[in-house]
């Protein structure tokens, strides 16, 4: 088959599936110019390499297609083919925006099919990673947001911000962005107390920089009026899409899976969960707002509580060694050998991890054949239910509401290409 | 909690629940092919159960001889905040699987994604199409005889 055959049936099926589609809406009076726009897969707003579908009658979008896979990696099927520690700098790749929440998410589903525990120092130290990487992710959302609708200075304010914590990230992690900190069993190494001060530090001043960003779009008129009672979805529709994280919050559903099925240390933390009853795009706003007060609050909480103590659990034959044990110990050595050649072995049997990510639930199904490589892998990832709503969302409206709406979703496309 | 919802799963569908499995404290339900959707729409409607969030669908190729490939279904409860599992399997020589969107439209796009990678064909999907790879690609990626590396020519590249 040569390029021109295969990209005309391409073109075929998926113009048809945009013309089979049930539109309901209709206006006698629009201009009569039927017509299909081609919006991305390179489009400023699409927040990455989102190509949609888009059928219009006069400005009213009429029907709306998303067309996914321009960043396919096959990131399940490389699963397959490497051992469990192997894997987790690829979790960095999913969701860019908050790499240090993808590690913990993957390592906790594999502690879990293993049956192993990180100490509680790790387990602090995870959950306070956790959350920064919430704030880094909602400052892109929030700044993205606003610059799609108009408002500039906020991308380039909320960015500063961002960059304050990619420094504190390098001084943990040594890596800005591909972080691969957490380890199966523990961490890649402790918290220095310089980290924990420089955590301190930017709690101390990064509220009152947050309130400036904020009260920049909460008293905008503009801002609020782009974004007010567009792209409204019910809380019925909402479950029944499989809407996640800030996105269900936003229209009333009291859904986090850091209360309902707890993980970590978050049992003992005190933080709300905030939710906007609107189910529009400003109600999605407010909820990523009041999500990064209570993330600040439970970084706080945990740097006050956290233990002294060891951050690999005592699982010779599960956790990598240190590497300086390794050096100078018989056992140790053997230990490193048998992980590094032949992974950890988890038993015969599948498991389902799910965690509360900047963007949803962010779960991680694994089936081990008791081998030292996942034998499925599948990567539940909350960008791509996001984003199967959006001609739910999208159909009926405007065209120059699409960006506030894919704005107001914020889709991570590494994450929902896989 | 679970272990009434699966009773009360097996008085009224005797024929259809073939096993229960428990590991790490979550519950696998096997379940026959042909009545997935009454099951899936019974545990949904179901007071008890109230599955009402199916948080995925995903396929895996188990690579024997019969039933060959697995969908399964990982679903939450908003109520009940709980969580279950359910697994058919579906032949090779006849890959086909009934559509659970009717029960969950949030369903529609795993299956297209499960369709994709496995070659798992829902019957009564409104709109099944490839999720990530081009439309005229001839294989499925996950399946466990497609070479990590891919296939040479079988995507065609771009005239310079």
């Amino acid at each position: 088959m040569n390029i021109d055959q295969a990209m005309e049936i391409r073109q075929q099926k998926i113009l048809a599936a945009l013309e089979n589609k049930n539109t309901s809406v209709h206006f006698d009076d629009a201009l009569d110019n039927e017509m299909v726009l081609n919006m991305g897969p390179q489009h400023p707003a699409t927040h990455g390499v989102l190509r949609l579908l888009i059928k219009l009658d006069g400005e009213t979008v009429v029907a709306c297609v998303p067309e996914l896979g321009y960043l396919h990696r096959g990131y399940e099927k490389l699963a397959e083919n490497m051992s469990y520690h192997e894997y987790i700098p690829h979790t960095d790749r999913l969701d860019y925006l908050s790499p240090l929440m993808n590690n913990t998410a993957y390592v906790l589903a594999v502690e879990k099919l293993v049956g192993i525990e990180a100490p509680k120092r790790a387990q602090y130290i995870r959950t306070i990673i956790s959350e920064l990487a919430r704030i880094s992710s909602h400052l892109v959302g929030i700044g993205a947001l606003a610059m799609d609708v108009g408002a500039l200075t906020v991308f380039t304010w909320t960015f500063t911000e961002r960059e304050r914590l990619y420094d504190i990230f390098e001084l943990l992690t040594g890596a800005r962005f591909t972080t691969s900190f957490t380890r199966i069993g523990g961490l890649a190494h402790d918290m220095t107390p310089e980290v924990a001060a420089a955590i301190s530090a930017f709690l101390d001043t990064f509220p009152a920089k947050f309130h400036e960003c904020i009260s920049m779009l909460n008293t905008n008129r503009i801002f609020v009026e782009r974004l007010e009672g567009v792209g409204v979805i019910t809380r019925e529709k909402a479950i029944a899409l499989g809407l996640g994280g800030p996105n269900i919050r936003g229209t009333g559903v009291e859904h986090d899976i850091r209360r309902s099925e707890p993980y970590l240390v978050y049992p003992e933390l005190d933080f709300a969960v905030p939710v906007s009853n609107g189910g529009d795009s400003l109600s999605r706003y407010y909820v990523r707002v009041n999500e990064v007060k209570e993330s600040v609050k439970i970084v706080r909480q945990c740097l006050e509580k956290i233990p002294a103590g060891p951050v690999h659990a005592n699982e010779p034959k599960k956790v990598l060694p240190r590497k300086e044990r390794v050096y100078t110990k018989m056992e140790e050595l053997i230990h490193d050998f048998m992980l590094v050649n032949f992974g950890v072995n988890p038993p015969v049997g599948e498991v389902y991890h799910a965690v509360e990510g900047s963007k949803g639930e962010l779960g991680f199904y694994i089936q081990s054949r008791g081998e030292g490589h996942p034998w499925r892998l599948k990567i539940r990832s909350p960008s791509f239910m996001n984003l199967q709503s959006t001609p739910h969302l999208i159909e009926g409206g405007m065209i120059s509401d699409i960006v506030a709406v894919l704005g107001s979703l914020d889709p991570v496309m590494g994450e929902a290409d896989k | 909690m679970l272990t009434t919802i699966i009773e009360s799963l097996r008085t009224r569908f005797p024929q259809s629940v073939l096993e229960v499995n428990e590991f790490r404290g979550e519950t696998t339900v096997r379940v026959r092919k042909d009545d997935i959707v009454p099951v899936c729409t019974f545990l949904r409607d179901d007071p008890a159960a109230s599955f009402d969030y199916c948080s995925d669908v995903c396929g895996a190729d188990a690579y024997t001889p019969e039933e060959r490939f697995q969908v399964i279904y990982n679903l939450y409860s908003m109520t009940h905040r709980h969580r279950i599992r359910l697994k058919v399997s579906v032949d090779e020589s006849h890959p086909h699987c009934p559509s659970v969107t009717a029960v969950w439209p949030g369903a529609e796009w795993p299956e297209r994604e499960t369709y994709d990678m496995f070659g798992v064909v829902f019957d009564g999907h409104p709109d099944l199409r490839r999720m990530y790879m081009p439309e005229d690609f001839a294989h499925h990626p996950l399946r466990k005889d497609f070479p990590m590396m891919g296939i040479p020519d079988s995507i065609p590249l771009p005239r310079k």
